[in-house]
């Protein structure tokens, strides 16, 4: 089965094409109150300078922070079958796929691309909150099954971004199957022998969870993200008891033996440098930044951006 | 003693009544009521018929969770002989809600792996109305690494409400015990086979059913999230389990037309519980057609061949 048969040449996301701000606008931090001026905010990839509480942010705002350059492909997704179940609820189930796409800007809940970080090409597939709660439907399946065949293809690690509320209801048992159908695309990894890391943000939930997410080689996740198969209110009805402080939030896993580490987003990108390269046996990455890549025509060859450091193919 | 449905009241009266009659004959020699019972029977097996021939997605959700139905321990004991337990995760405890062991088949030798529902309070209490928590799962794969490694076929008999959303159960990783296990189902190199023998209850079902073969029984449901859950997060109402049974499509019927059920096992009319040991002797004919198809292939053809399917399941929808 080849994943990539509509396989379309992706364009070059664009050096510049990171969403101008309006230089006089301030957000209210939910966390600490504080005013937060929105480009200081944004160029600390929506971490609160003050208290740390980390903000939702968009996969394409994630990806131009964490590739080289903010230069990457997108990798193209299959698009499912539209609405197999004619879900109805109190709203058609189309309508609130539109809906999304007209609100986030985005086709569906995953993005996945190609690239480089420090030097060190990956493949990386981000799960997008915002988009009906980033639930796993056969969109967000087929976006890890092609995430994982070009990570295959290309011999490269896959850094995974999950959030999610858990499963689409309105893709019924379809969104369930995409448990073991993401499942396989991680064994593609492991039986190719390339790292998988899961970076867990807030929140990663239910079925999500319960498949890809907890599959990973490195399991890291944001400070204070939620990470759970039920949720808390779900837990506290059926106990009926209050739970703890903390509860299933990123460090209580940690100390629960869930993860590797807790990081911040500030520095994720610079751990998950080290972590791959020595992973992969590649030599240690360049320490300080990187000069910025050359200026690059729009329809620039990819192939110009391979770096000399990329490891020999077999 | 028969426990009826809600929506079987009519046929409760009805039977009631013939066995009535029976009963007040057997006091009183003289009474002759047999006609007039019979007539009741015949009555009754229409009504049946009436009910059973066209259930609802909700009535077959309960069916599915009829308290008289055939439940993983009564497959065991019907249908494999030698059925030895073995237990524990080897980790933290052993649960359950999930039972699991060697027996045999047709005198071959496969390890077995079901959800456990239990019987009356104190079972259903010790078994934890078939919830497992994350040792459950872990027993599982652990079973299922066995039998892996001696070539011993693996049949799970999924009857679960759902995974259990409980405190301990969280802290000790329910997540990364199903999706370990649910990896384990697509990484053994020998025959899995899967019968939805009750509720297949989101992924805590997926957890066993991943599998070559997947069977449902006539009235057993496979789903993301129970109707009542569907309902109370998507109408804001927990009532509203009828529609959301509707819109879920998780009938043996549907689920056979979305390539997530291979095959449908019929049950005896009124459901598996009305004759017990047909229902389970018909399992136990699937088993049998599955392993013969499954046997010849090699380990690898098996882990493919699983794979294929399931990275096949999506590509149709159902009809409008
Ligand atoms: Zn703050």
């Amino acid at each position: 089965m080849n994943w990539i048969s509509n396989y379309v040449r992706p364009k070059i996301n664009s050096l510049f094409s990171r969403r101008e701000v309006p230089e006089n606008l301030w957000t209210k931090c939910d966390n600490c109150g504080q005013m937060l001026f929105h480009r200081e905010l944004s160029n600390n990839l929506n971490v609160c300078t003050n208290c740390n509480h980390h903000m939702p942010i968009t996969p394409r705002d994630r990806f131009t922070a964490l590739f080289d350059g903010g230069i990457f492909t997108e990798v193209a997704v299959p698009r499912p079958i539209d609405d197999p179940l004619k879900f109805r609820d109190q709203k058609k189930y189309p309508d609130r796929l539109k809906a999304a796409q007209k609100q986030t800007g985005e086709q569906e809940a995953m993005l996945v691309a190609e690239g480089e970080m420090g030097r060190t090409p990956i493949v990386a597939a981000a799960q997008d909150f915002s988009f009906m709660a980033g639930s796993m439907g056969m969109y967000v399946g087929n976006a890890i099954i092609a995430a994982a065949e070009r990570a295959v293809e290309l011999k490269r690690p896959l850094i995974l971004f999950s959030a999610a509320g858990g499963a689409r209801m309105q893709e019924g048992i379809l969104s369930l199957m995409q448990m073991p159908r993401t499942t396989v695309a991680v064994q593609m990894l492991k039986e190719a022998g390339l790292p998988y890391i899961v970076v867990l943000t807030h929140p990663t939930t239910g079925g999500v969870t319960a498949s890809y997410a907890m599959l990973g080689d490195v399991h890291i996740a944001e400070p204070n993200a939620l990470i759970c198969f039920a949720g808390p209110r779900v837990i506290e009805q059926t106990i009926r008891e209050t739970l703890p402080e903390g509860f299933q939030r990123a460090e209580y896993l940690l100390d629960h033996g869930m993860l590797d580490r807790v990081t911040s987003r500030t520095e994720m990108r610079d751990e998950l440098i080290t972590i791959t390269r020595m992973l992969m046996q590649q030599p240690p990455p360049v320490i300080a930044d990187l000069p910025a890549p050359a200026e690059i025509e729009s329809g620039a060859e990819v192939a110009d951006l391979d770096p000399p450091s990329e490891p020999e193919k077999a | 003693m028969t426990n009826y449905l809600d929506f079987e009241k009519p046929l409760a009266e009805i039977e009631g009544k013939a066995s009535e009659l029976r009963a007040l004959a057997r006091e009183n020699e003289e009474m002759d009521v047999e006609a007039e019972a019979s007539a009741l029977d015949q009555k009754a097996a229409k009504l049946l018929t009436d009910l059973y021939v066209n259930l609802t997605p909700w009535r077959k959700c309960q069916v599915a969770r009829h308290a008289d139905r055939p439940h993983c321990q009564d497959y065991i004991n019907a249908l494999f002989t030698e059925f030895t337990p073995l237990a524990g995760d080897r980790n933290f405890a052993d649960d359950h809600a999930v039972m699991g062991g060697l027996a045999r088949f047709d005198d071959k030798p496969v390890v077995v792996i079901g959800h456990e529902k239990g019987n009356d309070t104190k079972s259903r209490i010790e078994r934890n109305f078939g919830m497992a928590r994350p040792e459950g799962y872990r027993k599982a794969i652990r079973l299922m690494d066995l039998a892996d490694r001696f070539g011993l076929p693996i049949i799970s008999l999924v009857d679960t409400p759902g995974a259990y959303p409980g405190k301990g159960a969280e802290e000790r990783g329910q997540s990364e015990a199903i999706a370990r296990s649910t990896e384990k189902c697509l990484q053994v190199k020998v025959p899995v086979i899967s019968v939805i023998i009750g509720e297949g209850g989101s992924g805590g079902a997926v957890a066993f059913a991943t599998a070559n073969r997947v069977a449902m029984l006539e009235h057993s449901v496979y789903s993301v999230i129970s109707p009542e859950g569907c309902a109370s997060i998507l109408w804001k109402d927990a009532e509203k389990m009828r529609e959301a049974a509707e819109a879920l499509r998780l009938t043996a019927q549907d689920l056979r037309e979305l390539g997530v059920c291979d095959s449908i096992i019929e049950e005896p009319l009124g459901g598996a519980h009305r004759a017990r040991d047909v229902a389970m002797q018909a399992v136990g004919g699937t088993l049998r057609t599955f392993l013969s198809e499954l046997t010849p292939q090699s380990g690898d053809e098996l882990v493919s061949n699983r794979r294929k399917k399931y990275l096949a399941i999506g590509s149709t929808g159902l009809a409008a």
